[in-house]
């Protein structure tokens, strides 16, 4: 039993950096309607970035997370500004190769600074201890990244429905011409949520670095299972993005558990399941 | 003998807003039947629960007697039902030609074949060529669809339906967006189609309308207001006060 | 690109290839590989080119292909037409079964399924090791002569005839299938899926059909890939290589069957040159090129050309 709550208590933090990883592709689909495949390139941007911030220059672990956040959102908006608002209007297929050849560009690039193995992460003590709660005993760094996509779930929302930002991104996703009648600017609220989105992406990638490693090939390993997240949890929701989320990291970590010769398998046959069954997702919004 | 086309007890809802509302119609064949009324009347939601674009939520469709409500779209274009867009929907990166030869090709069921030559069958191709002279688009046959002018293009959309041999026809504001001399020339063209063709169309040009048109049916928030020919409908009162409002200031179009 | 076929650059296409047997006689196991890719890309042509599919995951079919024939291989079936024809078969058999996928749901959702689906058998066939050798892949594996008569030899002869021999006959295929009535449709479901509904067209068969043959033609590109390296590997399966057909025929030109073949030669012979060198910055090129290509030469190679021709028709027709 307790190896049971282990493998899903695993399972939720792996939902939690899911979730970070695929809320702004969510939003940016909803919004944008641009299909980015190379999302993950900001998580493993925010990856490095950690990496090189605690490994190289001695910056503590807790720093290293905001600013992980910053440097990815500064990243995303610049090339939402420079390059990704061109492709808005483009038809899918053009979208498609253009981000894939992103995650290419930036999955080589990654192997040329910093080469092709895993980075390691040393994680601070008061992490790394084992902590006893209600009587199971949970990893620290799992009860962190847990609390960690919480405290993010709450704060999405929160911004989303109760602040004039998420106001003005819930009418744009609504409506872009009306949005724009009433005096949104709605450019600058793409660069802005871009930019967001890939910064949440950047952190949840620092925060990933402990829990699931880091290498050049994380763009491409967490591809299926982020556009998972987005498509069942429904483009633009944040709440179906949680849910969905959470579902599919505890599915997946159950699944390695009990019947590990069969693995991702699970997961890409519950894809294809599922969007043959419900293609537009458990919110029931449409891309 | 049963009607062309009719509806009974017709009723499209979005959510809880009744877009089309316990419309019955009936309309014989050969008939020359015009849908109109205010902005956000309802036509345009009726004619896609007609041709099947969307599912009616309840009510029956009948054309020629048969009932075609659970049928999708392309099954009753099948049974003699067809329609053309509000705003064009061409194959845009063929050529003129083959916007009607597909159409023809499917009528057929010739698209079953992989293995045979389209250009071989001359056949398609001269019928093709018979229905863009109709709509005197015959010298534009191997031109691309971007390069015609926005009426011809309109016209283009009338000749692929045609190419589907329909009993019924439904065109939907058939002139929208096309400057006044172009409309005159579409409804001639409209005007001279077969007899034995049933024509339903939708327009808000009262002055075509009431030229071409032999039966009216007004619809208002979905509903049936009123229905006769064009001299009962611009004696109706209830139909100026919706269109001119109260006073009526201005003479009817 | 109407112009393009018009020329019939098939033909001079195919003495260009039967030329380079005698102009590269020791690159012929590259030109066979170039064939095979061509095969491939034409494949994927099929259904996003012509029919507006945008597919993820293209290359499981190859994968298919490719373990079908070495798998029976391994099992004693050498003669290698006889692999092919298994392997053909079976991918069609696959995409038959999965057409259903690409019929349902959205653009994201077709995306999405066809990136799993691609994803899906990649992790099938590196679980299945008793089958497959998984991660290792399948091992010299015996390939027998041509229908009987005709070794495989060291130099690579018999691979280059039989890949260009089998690349001819898809080509000729495609040639009458998206000139047919049938082709038209696609062309037609492409161009504007909303009309089509409207003129009675059964599109969901239509697409069904398209599928089937191109899993059908890329699962012979996958048979050929295997026969002729004597290998099968997982990265045939890859999304790498599902990402570099994509590209192959949109950097050649979609919807023109020979660009498409063009496309297939600069980038076989593109990655034969540089990914030696150095992978990783074989794929920071190739990355760059994707992204660039979407601004610059959208039409790929083939509407490049095709401008060109028509440019230079006009000023020759100027200077009369």
């Amino acid at each position: 039993m307790a190896g049971l709550i282990s493998v899903v208590a695993d399972g939720i933090a792996y939902g939690m950096l899911l979730f970070l990883f695929s809320i702004g592709l969510s939003v940016t689909l909803g919004l944008m309607r641009f299909i980015n495949l190379a999302h993950g390139a900001f998580a493993m941007c925010g990856g490095y970035i950690a990496v090189i911030l605690l490994n190289q220059m001695g910056v503590p672990f807790l720093l290293t997370l905001p600013l992980a956040f910053l440097v990815t959102g500064v990243i995303g908006s610049f090339a939402e500004r420079a390059v990704i608002r061109h492709l808005y209007r483009m038809p899918e297929l053009q979208q498609v190769l253009f981000s894939i050849g992103l995650a290419f560009a930036a999955s080589a690039l990654a192997t040329i600074i910093f080469g092709p193995q895993q980075q390691p992460m040393l994680l601070p003590d008061w992490l790394t201890g084992r902590i006893d709660l209600f009587g199971l005993e949970i990893t620290g760094y799992r009860l962190f990244l847990i609390g960690s996509g919480c405290v993010a779930a709450v704060g999405l929302i929160a911004l989303f429905n109760y602040t004039l930002f998420g106001a003005r991104i819930r009418a744009s996703v609504d409506n872009r011409r009306t949005a724009e009648g009433i005096g949104i600017n709605v450019g600058r609220l793409f660069s802005l949520t871009f930019g967001f989105g890939a910064a949440l992406a950047g952190l949840g990638g620092a925060l990933a670095v402990g829990f699931l490693g880091l290498d050049p090939t994380f763009p491409f390993k967490y591809l299926v299972i982020v556009l998972m997240v987005v498509a069942i949890g429904g483009p633009g929701s944040i709440a179906g993005s949680f849910i969905a989320a959470i579902s599919l990291g505890v599915i997946d970590a159950l699944f390695k558990y009990f019947v590990p010769e069969v693995g991702s398998f699970v997961i890409y046959a519950l894809l294809v399941v599922m969007m043959v069954f419900f293609p537009k997702g458990i919110a029931g919004r449409t891309a | 003998m049963s009607a062309a086309i009719e509806t009974s007890n017709l009723t499209v809802q979005f959510g809880n807003f009744s877009a089309v509302n316990n419309v019955s119609l009936s309309i014989q064949a050969g008939a020359r039947h015009a849908l109109i009324g205010p902005n956000g009347a309802g036509k345009t939601s009726l004619v896609h629960a007609l041709t099947g674009s969307i599912a009616a939520t309840s009510g029956t469709i009948l054309v020629g007697g048969e009932d075609v409500t659970r049928m999708p779209q392309r099954l009753r274009v099948r049974h003699g039902l067809a329609r053309t867009f509000q705003i064009n929907q061409l194959f845009r990166g063929l050529s003129v030609l083959d916007n009607v030869t597909l159409a023809i090709f499917e009528r057929e069921s010739k698209t079953r074949a992989f293995w045979r030559s389209a250009a071989a069958d001359r056949a398609v191709i001269a019928e093709a060529r018979e229905h863009l002279a109709f709509v005197h688009l015959e010298n534009f046959a191997d031109r691309s669809v971007h390069s015609l002018p926005y009426g011809l293009q309109r016209l283009l959309e009338i000749a692929i339906a045609l190419a589907t041999r329909p009993r019924v026809l439904v065109l939907d504001e058939p002139a929208a967006g096309v400057p006044a001399a172009q409309s005159e020339a579409i409804f001639e063209r409209i005007h001279a189609l077969p007899r034995d063709l049933t024509l339903l169309f939708v327009e808000h040009d009262m002055g075509l309308v009431f030229r071409f048109a032999e039966r009216i049916t007004v619809l208002v928030a979905g509903q049936v207001l009123s229905e006769g020919t064009p001299a009962e409908i611009s004696a109706d009162p209830r139909v100026r006060e919706v269109y001119l409002g109260r006073r009526g200031h201005h003479a009817a179009a | 690109m109407r112009l393009f076929e018009r020329i019939g650059i098939g033909l001079p296409l195919f003495a260009a290839a039967i030329a380079s047997y005698v102009l590269f006689p020791d690159y012929l196991a590259l030109i066979a590989n170039i064939f095979i890719l061509a095969i491939f890309a034409l494949s994927y042509d099929l259904l996003q080119g012509h029919a507006g599919v945008v597919s993820l995951g293209h290359a499981a079919f190859l994968g298919i292909g490719a373990y079908t024939s070495a798998i029976l291989a391994a099992h004693g079936i050498t003669e290698p037409v006889l692999g092919l024809l298994a392997a053909l078969c079976m991918s069609g058999i696959v995409a038959l079964c999965l057409t259903r996928i690409v019929v349902v749901g959205n653009d994201l959702t077709r995306l999405l399924v066809t990136l799993g689906v691609g994803f899906l058998f990649y992790e099938a066939a590196n679980k299945a090791r008793w089958l497959t050798g998984g991660a290792d892949g399948m091992p010299d594996f015996e390939v027998g002569p041509v229908l009987g008569q005709f070794h495989f030899d060291f130099v690579g002869r018999t691979a280059f005839f039989y890949t260009l021999i089998v690349l001819a006959i898809v080509y000729l295929f495609l040639r009458r299938v998206t000139t047919s009535p049938f082709g038209l449709a696609l062309r037609g479901i492409r161009e504007n899926v909303k009309r089509m509904d409207a003129i009675g067209a059964p599109v969901a068969r239509h697409l069904a059909t398209t599928y089937t043959m191109s899993g059908a033609i890329a699962g012979i590109a996958g048979a050929l890939l295997a026969q002729t390296n004597r290998f099968a590997s997982l990265d045939m399966l890859g999304f790498e290589r599902s990402a570099e057909v994509m590209m192959m025929a949109t950097l050649g030109g979609s919807g023109s069957l020979s660009g498409v073949v063009l496309g297939a030669a600069t980038f076989g012979y593109l990655k034969d040159a540089l990914s030696a060198l150095s992978p990783k910055y074989w794929h920071l090129g190739l990355g760059i090129v994707l992204m660039l290509s979407v601004f610059v030469l959208r039409n790929g190679i083939a509407g490049g050309l095709a401008t060109g021709f028509a440019a230079l028709k006009r000023s020759l027709g100027g200077k009369q």
